[in-house]
This record gives structure tokens, C-alpha cells and sequence, in this order.
């Protein structure tokens, strides 16, 4: 069987804020189809690693790879790192959709009018053919009766199922998850992470930081286990977490079932 | 009450609002577009533009209007050098003397209005616009624009209607304004009351209508900032 060319792909990323190294050289590849959550304490850098993908935050040194494509980079004069071409940044960027841990919906526009934005000024397409794709998008995420509301008069769980129908409005290769569960009111979770279950059930690539042991357990292909800017375990989430691969890893599950 | 006096001296005055919504009309809009470049200038990266963009509103919010229209109309036209060079023709008229000074006196208000509405849009809108591979112009024209503007209009609209008002110091340089029509007749007739209350009121009539159009826009372009309809 020939190689596949992976959806994404990373490699040696590192980022350090002042005398902070946050990620000390991680990688990960993604394959079409494969739902990778991100776990890890707070502060052991996994949301940062997730920023760094779309280059929200510009990291040091790595390689990011989407669909076959490395994100060209270059060293200033002071040694820092800066994307060598922006235009390529703003392509690479519309096919990665993002969604928020605070969803980020902006707040001027209707529901309906945040997912047909990128579709139409950013990847210019016909603004009939987005609407009728958002409105498919919004029956999806189950909120096709809000399509004319306004962010602010829609409950935390309407509107990250909102943000995640923007982002997949704009038909991404990967679908990264920052915490978008974590602003939710418990009872507002389950809404939430029904609708990525069935993202991952469709065989969306997806990148998912996450403290949802079930989903992390349940939906993901595989389960990649931050401590202190490195990848401290990985594998298939039976295998982890079983619990016999890292004590660390044995240890950050005990505390997060509380 | 003399009603012929009173429909004379109503007319000679609304002869003169033309005048006054000409001064305030490019005043405001000349004033909004140095606003622009001082408002880019403060939140540039260049340390340089910031000093100067600050200094800029130091001084024009700091000193009063009227020092700062005498100094344009008559405090240039004392100086040699001024009257000799190419700027003379222009300086020279009192007109213009007067939009420029209310221009560049409004610019530094309405730049700091700008600049307030710019650092009230929110960073996790523009970070979801930037994660949409939106570049930094259609960012700005699509997401950072409309959300500013929204913010920044109940200030606006304030500094519209102070506007309004600070036209009536044009008086002072010459201009037959509604004020100064309304001091003239009061000079030529001994009449006080009449003419001054009338101007006011024809002022008042001016910023009731700019206030309720900025209202209007305002409810226009916030529904989002509405309860929620039921």
C-alpha cells in the first residue's frame, strides 16, 4: 500500500513565552479520518500546541505539514521565528477549522451570517450555494431554528454548536477543538460533544484538547498525553488507558475523575 | 408681540444655517479623516507616530477651541512668512480658516473615539477571523470596522453635536453665521431676547435631528445589543 499523505502533520514543534519553554518538541501525525484528543494538565502546553498548528501563536521551530503542504517559515534578524509568506497562512488557515473553548462568534452578525462569512470572502464562493450549506450545517448541529439570532441571545451550548457549524462551513481538511467544552455549564456539555461524536463518527479529522475523559475514551482513534511541553504518552485510547503505559498518565485521569 | 419682527428676524437667521451646517459638514468630515490617520498612528507599532499622535491630541483636547481659531485666522495672518507663501490664498479667508481649526480641534476628539471603539473589539473575534484565514485588510473591512463602529457611535454622535455648537464660535472671525446674524440684529435693534432665543432654538432643532439619526443607526446596526425578541 503506497504512503498516504497525512491530513496534518507536525513535527519538532517548540515555543517558548519569555524564559517559558511551553512545548519542547512535539509531533504528531493525523491520517484522514483519525480523532486525536490532546490531553494534559493545565499549563503542560497542550492548548498552545493546538495554536501553534494554525500559527494563532507563532511557534519557534517545527514543521507544520497540511495535506502535504509545510507552512513556510523564516528567522527574523532577532532569531525569532515568522511565517515566510502570509497569504499561504491565510490559505493553510481556512482549511483548518477552528473552534473556541469561548466560542468567538462574532457578535454583529446573525448566526447564519457568521457561517456564510469565510465561505464568501474568504474562500469567495457563491453566497447562495454557502447559505444553503449553512443552513444543512445549522439542521445538523440542531439549531436550524436559530439561523437569525444573534450570538448573545443564544445559550453557551447553541452557540458553540453554532461556532462549530462556522467552522465547518468552510469545508476544513482538519477540525481543531480547543476545550470547547470547558465555558459550558455541565448540563450544556452533553449537547456539545454529541455533535463532535458525530463529526468524528463521519470521519472528520479532528485535533481535540480536551478534559472530557468519556469523549477522549470513547471517540477518539488516539489519545496523546501532554506533561510539561512534551508528548509523555501516546496510543490507542484502550491501551492508555488501561493505565500501563504511564504512571503520570494513571495518575492525571485519577485526579480528573476527581 | 410684534409677530412680523419675529417671522423677519426667524427668516435672517435659518438664511444663515446653510453657512453653519457648511462649516460644521466639512469641519467634521475633514476632521474624521485626520481622526483616522491619528487614531492608525496611536495604535501603530512605531513609537515614533505614537508620541507624535499623542502629543497631536494633547494639544488640540488641551487648549481651547477659540485660541486655536484665533491663532489660524488672525495669529497667521500676522506673520510675514505665512502671508508670503503658497498657503496665503487659502489662509486668508476666514472661511476655511474656520473648517480648518474645528477640523483639526475635532480630529483630536474623534481620533480618541476611534481609538476607544477599536480597543473595545473584542481579541477572541479577531483571533476567530484570523483562524478563518482572513487576511489583516478583509479582517479590518469585515469584522474589526462594523464592530468598532457599533461601539464607537453613541461617543460619535456626542462629539457631532458638540460640533454643532462649537460652529457658532466662527462668529467671532468674521463669518455670517447663525449667531452672528442673531448678535447683529440684536446690536442693530436693542432686542435681546428674540434673536438670541431663536438662534438657540434653531440650534437645538439642528442637534435634535443629528442626535435622532445617530439614534436610529444605532438601533439599526445593534439588534445583537437588544434583549433577546420573544
Amino acid at each position: 500500500m503506497p504512503a498516504e499523505t497525512p491530513a496534518l502533520e507536525v513535527v519538532g514543534m517548540r515555543k517558548r513565552f519569555g524564559s517559558l519553554e511551553v512545548l519542547k518538541g512535539i509531533s504528531l501525525t493525523a491520517n484522514d479520518g483519525d480523532v486525536i484528543s490532546i490531553l494534559g494538565s493545565s499549563g503542560s502546553g497542550k492548548s498552545t500546541f493546538l495554536r501553534c498548528i494554525n500559527l494563532l501563536e507563532t511557534p519557534d521551530d517545527g514543521v507544520v505539514t497540511v495535506a502535504g503542504e509545510a507552512i513556510k517559515m523564516r528567522r527574523r534578524g532577532d532569531g525569532r521565528a515568522e511565517p515566510a509568506d502570509r497569504r499561504q497562512v491565510d490559505r493553510i488557515r481556512s482549511e483548518l477549522g477552528m473552534v473556541f473553548q469561548s466560542f468567538n462568534l462574532w457578535s454583529h452578525l446573525t448566526v447564519l451570517e457568521n457561517l456564510i462569512e469565510a465561505p464568501v470572502h474568504v474562500q469567495k464562493r457563491p453566497r447562495a450555494e454557502c447559505v444553503e450549506e449553512a443552513r444543512a450545517l445549522l439542521a445538523k448541529v440542531g439549531i436550524a431554528d436559530k439561523w437569525s439570532a444573534y450570538p448573545a441571545h443564544l445559550s453557551g451550548g447553541q452557540q458553540q454548536r453554532a461556532a462549530i457549524a462556522r467552522a465547518l462551513a468552510m469545508r476544513p481538511k482538519v477540525m481543531l477543538f480547543d476545550e470547547p467544552t470547558s465555558a459550558l455549564d455541565p448540563e450544556l456539555v452533553g449537547e456539545v460533544l454529541r455533535v463532535m461524536r458525530a463529526l468524528a463518527e463521519e470521519g472528520r479529522t479532528m485535533l481535540v484538547v480536551t478534559h472530557e475523559m468519556g469523549f477522549a475514551r470513547d471517540v477518539s482513534t488516539r489519545v496523546m498525553f501532554l506533561h510539561q511541553g512534551l508528548v509523555e504518552a501516546e496510543g490507542e485510547p484502550d491501551a492508555l488507558f488501561s493505565g500501563a503505559t504511564s504512571e503520570r498518565f494513571r495518575q492525571f485521569i485519577s485526579k480528573e475523575r476527581g | 408681540m410684534d409677530w412680523t419682527f419675529v417671522g423677519a428676524t426667524f427668516m435672517r437667521l435659518i438664511a444663515a444655517v446653510p453657512l453653519t451646517l457648511a462649516v460644521w459638514a466639512l469641519s467634521v468630515i475633514l476632521g474624521a479623516i485626520v481622526a483616522g490617520a491619528v487614531a492608525w498612528m496611536r495604535v501603530s507599532d512605531s513609537k515614533l507616530l505614537q508620541m507624535f499622535a499623542r502629543a497631536y491630541v494633547a494639544v488640540f483636547r488641551g487648549t481651547p477651541l477659540l485660541i486655536q481659531l484665533f491663532i489660524i485666522y488672525y495669529g497667521l495672518a500676522s506673520l510675514p512668512a505665512v502671508r508670503a507663501s503658497i498657503f496665503w490664498p487659502f489662509l486668508r479667508d476666514a472661511f476655511n480658516c474656520g473648517v480648518l481649526s474645528l477640523a483639526l480641534c475635532t480630529a483630536a476628539y474623534q481620533s480618541e473615539i476611534f481609538r476607544g471603539a477599536l480597543l473595545a473589539v473584542p481579541h477572541a473575534q479577531v483571533e476567530a477571523a484570523r483562524a478563518c484565514g482572513m487576511s489583516s485588510l478583509l479582517l479590518f473591512r469585515r469584522i474589526i470596522f462594523p464592530i468598532a463602529l457599533r461601539h464607537g457611535l453613541p461617543a460619535y454622535s456626542t462629539e457631532m453635536i458638540s460640533m454643532v455648537k462649537a460652529t457658532a464660535l466662527v462668529s467671532l472671525i468674521t463669518l455670517w453665521d447663525v449667531l452672528s446674524v442673531a448678535l447683529k440684529i440684536r446690536n442693530d435693534t436693542l432686542v435681546t431676547y428674540l434673536p438670541l432665543i431663536l438662534a438657540g432654538a434653531i440650534y437645538f432643532a439642528i442637534n435634535y435631528v443629528i442626535g435622532a439619526a445617530f439614534l436610529r443607526l444605532e438601533r439599526r446596526l445593534s439588534p445583537h445589543l437588544r434583549a433577546r425578541p420573544s
